[in-house]
């Protein structure tokens, strides 16, 4: 190993760090932040440079080392960037259906529901488990 | 005929690519196999997805993807602050209402992805008739300036990319 794969490996290790800072950075957060819609925010942010630090030193790793490039954290990158808002949605989602009232948010117009509260057609799964927790 | 065969285009050349990022070396049986994916995954989902419009201007998607990455990274810097150092009572968390002018689902999806991702704020809800986005930010002391950043700096972009 000369003197030019030195460089890489400090480069590496410095992403391998900055990874694990901001991984760990939004683990403190679930536990610091003080209600679960702050809480959101921890997750979703973890995930994007946490892991992103965490894959570019995986994709200098293997040419310098291997001698071949790695196309999957690309992919990896493409999931998560892909799947992190769609969780994100679904949680806040769940959030406001168990926690907030439609009269605590801000209306999108005047005469206008958030979707989460629109009127539903049939009843919802959330009315179903309260009907057979009473009854 | 062609058209037929490939009802989305864009989707159909994200399969393939997709397919050839996964097995990770050139091979020609790969290559057939993604091809493969690529027509048949696109006609299976065709009919939950009847409209294809595709973009007005792609050529402007690279630039959107470089302000976004960029905007990750800054934005993960000023939220670990936040975290480390802010007190629980300083932090001012706020709902913000995003008018929308997008009406394609696919840009509003773009949109409400890009708001998750861009740490700070995440989307939650969409109005009942898909005019409006309710946002939450994790501290915001003054949310209309959230509002206007989002409009001018993701919204404006990407109504030239789809619309």
């Amino acid at each position: 190993m000369g003197d030019g794969a030195m460089i890489w490996e400090f480069i590496v290790s410095g992403l391998l760090v900055v990874g694990g800072f901001f991984g760990l950075v939004g683990s403190y957060g679930l536990v610091k932040l003080p209600d679960p819609m702050t809480r959101l925010h921890a997750p979703t942010k973890s995930a994007t440079l946490g892991v992103g630090g965490v894959l570019l030193a995986s994709m200098i790793w293997f040419p310098v080392h291997h001698g071949h490039f790695s196309w999957h954290e690309l992919l990896i990158t493409l999931f998560l960037f892909l799947t992190a808002p769609v969780t994100g949605f679904f949680i806040a989602k769940a959030h406001m259906h168990l926690g907030w009232d439609a009269h605590e948010l801000p209306r999108p117009a005047p005469d206008k529901h958030w979707a989460t509260f629109a009127a539903p057609d049939q009843e919802s799964l959330v009315d179903r488990v309260e009907a057979a927790r009473k009854g | 005929m062609i058209r037929r065969l490939y009802p989305h285009p864009w989707l159909s050349v994200t399969l393939i690519l997709v397919w050839m990022l996964l097995v990770n070396r050139w091979a020609v049986g790969s290559l057939v196999f993604a091809v493969i994916v690529g027509t048949v995954v696109p006609l299976m989902t065709a009919p939950y997805w009847p409209e294809a419009r595709g973009y007005s201007r792609p050529e402007k998607i690279p630039a959107y993807l470089a302000i976004v990455i960029w905007d990750i990274l800054k934005a993960n810097f000023a939220v670990a602050q936040i975290v480390i150092f802010m007190p629980r009572r300083a932090l001012r968390p706020a709902w913000v209402v995003i008018p929308l002018q997008l009406r394609r689902p696919e840009a509003i999806t773009t949109l409400a992805a890009t708001i998750t991702l861009t740490p700070g704020t995440v989307s939650c809800d969409l109005a009942e008739d898909g005019r409006a986005l309710l946002v939450h930010c994790l501290h915001a002391p003054d949310p209309d300036s959230v509002r206007d950043e989002i409009q001018t700096r993701y919204e404006a972009r990407l109504k030239e990319i789809f619309e």
